[in-house]
């Protein structure tokens, strides 16, 4: 029997009963979710859809096809094993935010239109943000509201593509673009926020480094990765992504050589590693394509489980910086042979999956003698293993013993590490079932001598830099500036110069008119009948013999009539008489 | 002090000596092949005898200082965004 029901529906709904189950029942749940929805995956054919109809747009839930499938396979594939490394935790929050984000990262892969993309697009960002919030430090507070952030101006920007795409063509239909207009522009920006493209990166090392142990797991492998497959479905062949993907693979190097802080290390090496798929989805050919899929299949594998290794350590020491760990080898000796099966994969040693995969993006470079691009992504191949590769393990597991000795993981961790190794062995060493799923069909062998012996020769040789070059790479207790300057440091500079000048212009304007002017206009008011009656009375009063003290108690009296608005009738008229006068005589 | 004595291999001087030697003949051996066989060449100058072994050198290199000449710039302390 074939059951056409979208796989997303099963893990947003399914998230929905957590909260009523306890203890154990809990775990095994949601390990079992993601297993059920891998089996409905499995048994969807190929060309099934179900669409509904909504304010008169045909919206399609499910569109099954070989992309689809793919991603849909190891969306899953990873939920499972994140949610058994997970196993121990009971916080029904972490376990319903991580529903939420893999049911609608499996959403996205599964919607057929761009209306559907969109609504699953923003439940991802929001519930992924859960991932860092439970944490619950300042600083992962802070981290969250900024990925927050970020990710609705990335949403808008993909909504007003959207709308402008819709009004265009006035069909939601997701495809291909074709056309090069704002619409598809906006889209593009829209979905390289997430995949974390240049300049608009820096939220991933910014938040996933501070999201939770199990968090971390999950969101490493999903927004980034549903970006990829956006961009395969929607922007192949698109030139501007090869020159974007291998700045990626190059800035993703530099900055994690330069972090301190493990999980930093590792966030940076996810935009590298997408940077060669993103390439490969510039590059467009059916061999490059295959070759981004296939490298985000085994890349989430191999990613999980290097955050899945670090994640253990900071679960038993409390530390993830370099400059404070070393010396685990002793007693977690479990962790680390797990992690450096990570670190070979991620480095594509031969024999690990991203040997199989990596290749074919840069074969499809050489295929289409694109020499700059291949260039470039040996070089980001040979920097890997420096980054992730060595220093990963090297600087984590052994360096200097700074005296943990915190002992090996629980049991559950262990085992979903130990699957995910298992993984990145098995498609290291017999990829064909991995190929079979790939939206195009492969003709590939990447086990010839000479691919292995060069591949093997660009490693090693890069590990013996790394070990002749360690004092230049001596770890310091720094962090370094991002593109997300300019939106902490900048947002405050931005408000300091508006308070500097806005309020700066304030003050001044209450020293001239405020205080100034409304005072003088007040003196003048108020003191302006005295001096004229003054004016014209002290003339008079001299010719008519009045001098000295007399004088002076005249004035007085004056002073004291106007204050108190007692004058004589005279007075008044005499002064009404004079102030006429004058008018007439001005005008 | 535990009864057992853990296992410290790569604590020791001589032992990292040893790996040192190993990295080295590894990367010697590596090269050896490239006498022997002909790699096809798709470029012109990706043939010649070692390019994989020197591009992975010198990439890696020019990473390092590269990196080491932005952190300058780049480099602050933790807390610098806290005040």
């Amino acid at each position: 029997m074939i059951i056409d029901f979208p796989p997303p529906a099963i893990l947003i709904i399914g998230a929905l009963i957590v909260p009523f189950l306890k203890g154990k029942i809990k775990n095994w749940y949601v390990v079992l979710l993601p297993a059920v929805a891998f089996l409905l995956i499995c048994q969807l054919e190929l060309g099934s859809s179900w669409k509904v109809h909504f304010f008169g747009f045909n919206l399609t839930f499910l569109r099954v096809d070989k992309l689809s499938k793919v991603f849909g396979y190891i969306f899953t594939i990873n939920a499972v094993a994140a949610f058994v490394y997970a196993f121990h935790l009971k916080d029904d929050t972490q376990h319903m935010a991580a529903l939420f984000y893999i049911g609608s990262s499996l959403g996205v892969v599964f919607a057929g239109d761009v209306v559907s993309l969109y609504f699953f697009w923003e439940i991802m960002a929001v519930a992924s943000a859960f991932l860092i919030f439970a944490r619950k430090t300042e600083k992962a507070q802070a981290a969250g509201m900024r990925y927050i952030l970020v990710h609705i101006f990335g949403g808008l920007c993909l909504l007003a593509g959207i709308i402008i795409y819709i009004t265009q063509t006035g069909s939601v239909a997701f495809n291909p673009m074709t056309d090069r207009n704002w619409a598809t522009y906006l889209i593009l920006l829209g979905i390289l926020v997430n995949a974390a493209a240049p300049l608009v990166s820096a939220w991933l090392p910014d938040a996933y480094p501070e999201s939770t142990v199990t968090g971390g797991v999950i969101l490493s492998a999903y927004t980034t990765k549903t970006a990829v497959y956006t961009l395969v479905r929607g922007f192949p062949g698109w030139e501007i992504l090869i020159v974007i993907g291998c700045i990626m693979a190059i800035y993703g190097i530099i900055y994690a050589l330069l972090e301190n802080d493990v999980r930093r290390i590792l966030a940076y090496s996810i935009i590298n590693q997408v940077g060669f798929m993103v390439c490969g989805v510039g590059i467009g050919t059916m061999m490059s394509i295959n070759g981004s899929v296939a490298h985000a299949f085994c890349h989430i594998i191999y990613k999980s489980l290097l955050w899945m290794s670090a994640g253990s350590v900071l679960y038993m020491t409390g530390k993830s910086k370099c400059t404070d760990l070393g010396g685990l080898y002793k007693t977690m000796p479990l962790t680390l042979i797990f992690g450096c099966i990570g670190a070979l994969s991620i480095s594509s040693f031969p024999a690990t999956s991203g040997f199989t995969s990596k290749s074919l993006i840069i074969d499809g470079a050489i295929h289409q003698h694109l020499v700059w691009v291949w260039l470039v992504l040996e070089v980001a191949s040979a920097g890997v293993f420096l980054h992730a590769g060595i220093k990963f393990p090297y600087f984590v597991f052994f360096a200097k013993d700074k005296g943990l000795r915190p002992g090996e993981t629980n049991k559950s961790m262990l085992i979903a590490m130990g699957f995910m190794s298992f993984m990145c062995i098995f498609l290291g060493l017999y990829p064909q079932p991995l190929y079979n799923v790939l939206p195009y069909e492969v003709h590939y062998q990447a086990y010839t001598f000479n691919h292995v012996v060069a591949q093997l020769q660009l490693l090693m040789l890069s590990a013996l830099v790394f070990f002749l070059f360690l004092p230049l790479l001596k770890r310091t207790e720094t962090i370094s500036i991002d593109t997300d300057w300019f939106y902490r440091l900048g947002g405050r500079l931005f408000y300091n110069i508006m308070d500097k000048g806005l309020n700066g212009l304030n003050r001044v304007s209450d020293q001239i008119f405020v205080r100034g002017l409304a005072v003088y206009i007040g003196r003048v008011s108020r003191d302006g009948p005295e001096w004229i009656a003054l004016i014209s009375l002290v003339p008079a009063w001299f010719i008519a013999g009045i001098r000295g003290e007399k004088l002076t108690r005249s004035k007085a009296k004056i002073h004291l009539a106007l204050r108190t608005g007692t004058t004589p009738v005279g007075i008044s008229a005499a002064v009404a008489t004079t102030f006429l006068l004058i008018v007439f005589l001005l005008n | 002090m535990k009864k057992n004595k853990e296992f410290d291999f790569f604590d020791k001087p001589e032992n990292i000596k040893k790996l040192w030697i190993m990295l080295y003949v590894v990367c010697g051996l590596l090269v050896v092949p490239d006498f022997f066989t002909h790699r096809h060449s798709y470029f012109g100058f990706d043939g010649f005898f070692g390019f994989y072994a020197l591009l992975g050198f010198i990439s890696c290199a020019v990473l390092i200082l590269f990196s080491k000449l932005v952190g300058l710039v780049l480099k602050v302390k933790e807390g610098y965004y806290d005040n």
